[in-house]
């Protein structure tokens, strides 16, 4: 793989870029592989990555039923945040905001992470308490957050009305190193990375069943043909509990659709995120200038990357009490995703009932900004068979009753 | 947007006026029973992709719970019915099996 630099930008650029070679191959399966993962959404993809590079196992593909990235990775508003409550979601958040700090240099490839500082806006005395209590928890999980006053707020975002209508804005949870990326580089840097690695992306494949002996995976079967494989990894969000049907088991989890809408580009006006759990609204303005917005999912199962209008009705109608601003934008485009939600808000990394097929999923609408982290935790209990950032997340923790419960936490979790 | 029609009490509305309410027909289990079976329904949900039996309650209206079967893929609804039942009624099954064929009440359960 030829490497991007300054130096590559200017030697193409002295010859009409006529040597700028493919990103990844885009070769057709072998019949057998050591690891097959399904789906390539930015956390199968990271997955298989971290796979080759933290444990030498690189006979891997990952295969996608449509195209890379075409997913929920594809369709996120990009917030990255650490600041959740319980212990486990903070070691595995903030080793996922860690990893973006440094993913442009380690994939040499731009992701565009820029943290620019998340507010979650505090606008009920009851999310006053909530943050302060997560601001305490932060401090003693090393994860840097502050609660601040409305004074602060409105010195951050200049644009924010602080006396709405029906939610005074009380204060809010800071951090300073949350942030956004660019969701498409990240599963297109992650999948140069392992095409680079010798594994194989296969696109335009969907897998139709998962074909067992024994109480023991031995391959897939796929509109290309059989594949054979050791392990078996399932990493994909919306359609999890269909794919684990294949396989033979449930998952307690709930596929619904989710909306986001952007504006038309504006001159800059605000140059951190924020988000208003209480009223369901989240904004941020792109690098071109587009206000980013995303809402509150709908109340019932879908799997049809449509949601129903009145949610982005609900969400346009907070941003306008918090951001008056807002209400002469015109949006441009709108449109949904399907997320995996579980009955604690926290994801499931874990072995399944079948042997040696592991499951990554029920990241809901929270999981752009674990995208390495889930990557580099899942090839860690792939490769080992547990790990210290998985071994809470198992998906039997809901029949011991040791839920994670960050839906108190956050109400929801962008 | 979802268009449903109450059973109770007749009226035909938007989803704004219901409110959903999950999976319907779950078999309730509680002290003395397995693990597996307790943990079946609390949690583990058959979340199809495809014919879906579900709760909603009529709440801007009468107020009454009922059940919708709805296809997840297409929003398509097949028809609603009263929630006073263990299993969706024959004339509900025969819509569905007639949409599509080959369907199957329950293979979890
Ligand atoms: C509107 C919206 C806004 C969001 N905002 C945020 C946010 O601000 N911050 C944040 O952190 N998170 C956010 N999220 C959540 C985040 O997008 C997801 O949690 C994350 O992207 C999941 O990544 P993934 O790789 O697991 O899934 P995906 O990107 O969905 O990848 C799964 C892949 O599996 C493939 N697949 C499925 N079935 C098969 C099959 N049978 N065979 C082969 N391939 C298959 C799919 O085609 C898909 O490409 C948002 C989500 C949505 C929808
Ligand atoms: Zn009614």
């Amino acid at each position: 793989m030829k490497r991007y630099s300054a130096f590559a930008v200017a030697r193409e650029a002295a010859r009409f870029h006529t040597g700028w070679e493919r990103a990844w191959r885009n070769p057709a399966p072998k019949s057998r592989y050591d690891v097959i993962i399904i789906g390539a959404g930015g956390h199968g993809l990271a997955t298989a990555y971290y796979l080759g590079k933290n444990f030498g196992i690189k006979n891997v593909a990952i295969i996608e039923k449509g195209w890379l990235g075409g997913g929920n990775t594809g369709r996120n508003t990009t917030i990255i945040r650490s600041n959740y409550l319980q212990d486990p979601s903070a070691a595995l958040y903030e080793k996922s905001r860690s990893l973006f700090e440094t993913m442009s240099q380690d994939l040499n490839y731009n992701v565009m992470f820029s943290p620019r500082g998340v507010i979650m806006l505090a606008q009920t005395q009851h999310e006053v308490r909530g943050y302060q209590r997560t601001a305490h928890a932060n401090a003693l999980q090393g994860v840097k957050t502050e609660f601040i006053n409305p004074q602060r707020v409105k010195e951050l975002v200049p644009i924010i009305n602080l006396d709405g209508p029906r939610y005074p804005v009380l204060g809010g949870l800071w951090q300073a190193r949350g942030g956004s990326a660019r969701h498409d580089a990240v599963a297109w840097g992650y999948a140069r990375a392992c095409s680079d690695m010798g594994m194989d992306v296969i696109q335009q494949c969907e897998v139709t069943a998962v074909r067992r002996d024994g109480g023991k995976v031995v391959g897939v079967s796929t509109t290309k043909g059989d594949i054979d494989c050791d392990k078996l990894g399932i990493v994909v969000a919306g359609n999890s509990g269909h794919v684990a049907g294949m396989a033979g088991f449930r998952l307690p989890i709930e596929s619904v659709a989710l909306q986001a809408l952007v504006s038309e580009p504006i001159k800059p006006c605000m140059d951190v995120v924020v988000m208003a759990n209480t009223v369901h609204g989240y904004m941020s303005q792109s690098d071109k200038g587009e206000m980013v917005i995303g809402g509150g999912t709908d109340g019932y199962n879908n799997y049809t990357q449509r949601g129903s209008f009145h949610h982005i009705e609900e969400t346009v109608r907070a941003l306008v009490e918090t951001f008056p601003m807002v209400s002469r934008l015109k949006m441009l485009r709108q449109w949904g995703g399907i997320v995996d939600i579980t009955g604690d808000r926290s994801p499931i990394l874990s072995k399944t009932p079948v042997e040696n097929v592991f499951i990554n999923c029920g990241w809901g609408t929270g999981g752009f900004k674990a995208t390495p982290g889930s990557g580099w935790a899942m090839a860690e209990l792939m490769a080992k068979g547990h790990g210290p950032l998985t071994d809470a997340f198992g998906m039997e923790r809901f029949r011991e009753g040791r839920f994670i419960d960050e839906s108190v936490a956050a109400g929801v979790a962008h | 947007m979802l268009i449903l029609t109450c059973p109770m009490c007749g009226v035909t509305a938007e989803e704004t006026e219901f409110h959903g309410g999950g999976e319907a027909h779950l078999k309730r289990f509680g002290p003395g029973s397995s693990e597996d079976e307790f943990e079946g329904y609390l949690f583990m949900r058959e979340n199809p992709k495809g014919v879906h039996f579900e709760r909603w309650r009529h709440a801007n209206g009468c107020g009454k719970w009922f059940h919708a079967a709805r296809c997840t893929t297409t929003l398509e609804v097949f028809g609603t019915y009263a929630a006073q039942t263990y299993e969706p009624p024959a004339e509900i099954k025969a819509v569905i099996s007639d949409k599509r064929p080959g369907w199957r009440w329950r293979e979890h359960s």
